[in-house]
């Protein structure tokens, strides 16, 4: 959801320099008063629930710390234990599966719910419902998921064992569990994402598609010479934005799974299991320092991808 | 486009389906309606139904939820976060918008690196921020962390501010009107659409809220119905669970979001296209 804002921070310079005198003379005295007036209450809440946290987080990374205790310091000792650490390997692991599921089948899906969309209809009903998913909370989901795809009562299961497949375990599944997740999450994210693609779509002059009608482009070489292309920046940059979303997956395992299954316990909810049930709050932290590395490498990347395309659509 | 409707929709009519189906017969009845339809369900997840009902419809669950209240919490929490965030984000956005003073880049630079911050990471240090202050299982432990700062709403409305044409604050000045004038009584006027699209995302993302609600509040007073709903699945037996149960909880939770998109949805997918940059 937040697909657009790399773009604000590109345009702070983009001001027109050309003012009118008058203008230019009011607007030279400093609002600086009024200014700190108006960004005070956001301050206080980015310091102190965005800024401590990152600094507490960072220092409380280096100590061993159980919430009922002071911290004492360790040195490098929770990220010399986490190299060893095989569960924490194993959850890194199967986030990152989660998150190549989950994008790969999200974005190759909303691709095409956008290009419907951007062809077929005008519908503001379809939009709507294709959308709808996206606003339910992703426990809902879980639970609603859990249920379809039980191995008894599910469904699902049982349309598979009508047509002769025998009934899948999904969730408990190893083999499946993460895929299953990553699947379920994509069907709850891919309305969402089509209509950003769609509202990118709409960027494309009708012109393009008319004068490759004229050559005699059909659909699918309209959609790869021109619709691709051009959603280029537009798709580089709700791509991005998922997959930092999607390494952050948390609620439906939590919900789907009393305590989940190896291959299926993802690196979020390992580091709430090691704060919160185990009370290692420094370990939990030097993981977090982790992940926050991998989002951030990850947003550097969005970035570069943003500058790199910008010319694309001039 | 039939067949993506089907698969977007289908899960919510099954969830709506089981809501009115006796647990007993889950197993057998697989048809497109339930055989004997029954409200039961939703009386026991309201805490309505008798204790004979609800032995006959969940033996050995002995848990129930007590959706009213969650379900009160959880729109008295998304209308405070969203309100409370998009009020005091919108301030901000205008001061990196539209005023100018010394350092305003910078310290732009500073509220944009929160956007980078995954959500765990200022849980841990937060929890322990609102445990030192004796705020757990409170009203403001619960929006303490949303109400002031949400990066999204400051960086949209920013973006909006800036695009909105400076002519309009330039004859209010002339008129005589300061900025704090200005912004009060001419922006936020002309910016209605804008408002209303980052108030209604400010919504959707706040009712689906889990994690923070989870930890901090516990109690019936501060429980929110995403935490009640998480917990009450969780604690179920596995070997048993409710399912008509679940559903009709669920359903629960969802009404609220068909009443909500029939109300915004049109605003909402119409003005999704200025969130992505889109033209």
């Amino acid at each position: 959801m937040t697909s657009g804002l790399v773009q604000v921070s590109g345009r702070t310079r983009e001001r027109p320099p050309a003012e009118r005198p008058l203008a230019a003379r009011r607007r030279r005295r400093s609002d600086l008063r009024l200014a700190l007036i108006f960004i005070a209450p956001s301050a206080v809440g980015l310091i102190v629930f965005y800024l401590w946290p990152l600094a507490r987080g960072i220092y409380v990374s280096f100590t061993n710390y159980n919430i009922l205790q002071p911290p004492t310091w360790a040195g490098l000792g929770n990220y010399q234990a986490m190299i060893h650490d095989q569960q924490f390997w194993n959850a890194l692991w199967v986030t990152v599966q989660y998150v190549l599921v989950n994008i790969g089948s999200q974005t190759v899906l909303a691709l095409g719910i956008a290009v419907l969309l951007d062809r077929l209809t005008r519908s503001l009903f379809i939009r709507v419902a294709v959308i709808f998913p996206w606003l339910v909370p992703n426990v809902a989901v879980g639970i609603i998921s859990l249920f379809m795809l039980d191995k008894t009562v599910g469904i699902l299961n049982h349309g598979l064992e009508a047509v002769g497949i025998p009934s899948q375990y999904f969730y408990q599944d190893p083999h499946q569990a993460i895929i299953t997740v990553a699947l379920v999450n994509t069907w709850r994210n891919v309305g969402y994402t089509a209509l950003l693609l769609f509202a990118g779509m709409q960027a494309i002059p009708r012109s393009l598609y008319e004068a490759a009608e004229v050559d005699g482009a059909g659909e699918w070489k309209k959609f790869i010479r021109i619709t691709l292309p051009l959603l280029r920046p537009v798709l580089a940059l709700v791509m991005t934005v998922s997959v930092i979303g999607s390494f952050q997956i948390f609620d439906t395992v939590s919900v789907v799974y009393q305590q989940p299954i190896p291959q299926a316990t993802v690196l979020y909810y390992y580091i709430y299991e090691a704060a919160f049930a185990q009370g290692r709050m420094g370990y939990a932290s030097a993981m977090a320092v982790v992940l926050l590395i991998i989002t951030s490498v990850l947003t550097v990347i969005q970035l570069r991808l943003l500058r790199s395309s910008q010319t694309d659509l001039a | 486009m039939v067949l993506i409707l089907f698969v977007t929709l289908f899960p919510f009519y099954w969830m709506l389906r089981e809501a009115f189906t006796h647990n007993s017969e889950i197993f057998s009845d697989f048809g497109p309606w339930p055989r004997h339809p029954t409200f039961v369900n939703f009386l026991r997840v309201l805490g309505l139904a008798t204790p004979a009902q609800q032995q006959a419809e969940a033996p050995g669950s002995y848990q129930t939820l007590n959706v009213f209240r969650d379900l009160l919490n959880s729109v008295i929490f998304t209308a405070a976060v969203a309100l409370g965030s998009v009020f005091f984000c919108s301030m901000a956005a205008y001061a990196f918008a539209r005023l100018r003073w010394r350092g305003r880049d910078v310290v732009f630079g500073v509220f944009l690196s929160a956007l980078l911050m995954p959500p765990i990471f200022a849980i841990l240090p937060n929890f322990v921020t609102v445990k030192s202050l004796g705020w757990i299982d409170t009203w403001p432990g619960l929006l303490a962390p949303y109400l002031l700062m949400q990066p999204f709403a400051l960086f949209f409305l920013r973006q909006f501010y800036l695009a909105i044409p400076r002519e309009i604050e330039e004859a209010a000045q002339i008129d005589g009107l300061n900025k704090w004038q200005i912004y009060w009584m001419i922006t936020i006027r002309v910016s209605g659409a804008p408002l209303a699209t980052v108030l209604i995302i400010q919504a959707a993302f706040a009712w689906n809220e889990y994690l923070w609600p989870l930890l901090v509040g516990q109690s019936s007073s501060t429980q929110l119905l995403t935490a009640a709903l998480g917990s009450f699945v969780r604690n179920s037996p596995t070997s048993a669970p409710d399912w008509s149960g679940f559903m009709a909880a669920t359903t629960i939770t969802v009404v609220p979001l068909v009443i909500f998109v029939l109300l915004f949805g049109k605003r909402l997918v119409s003005n999704l296209q200025m969130t992505s940059g889109g033209k």
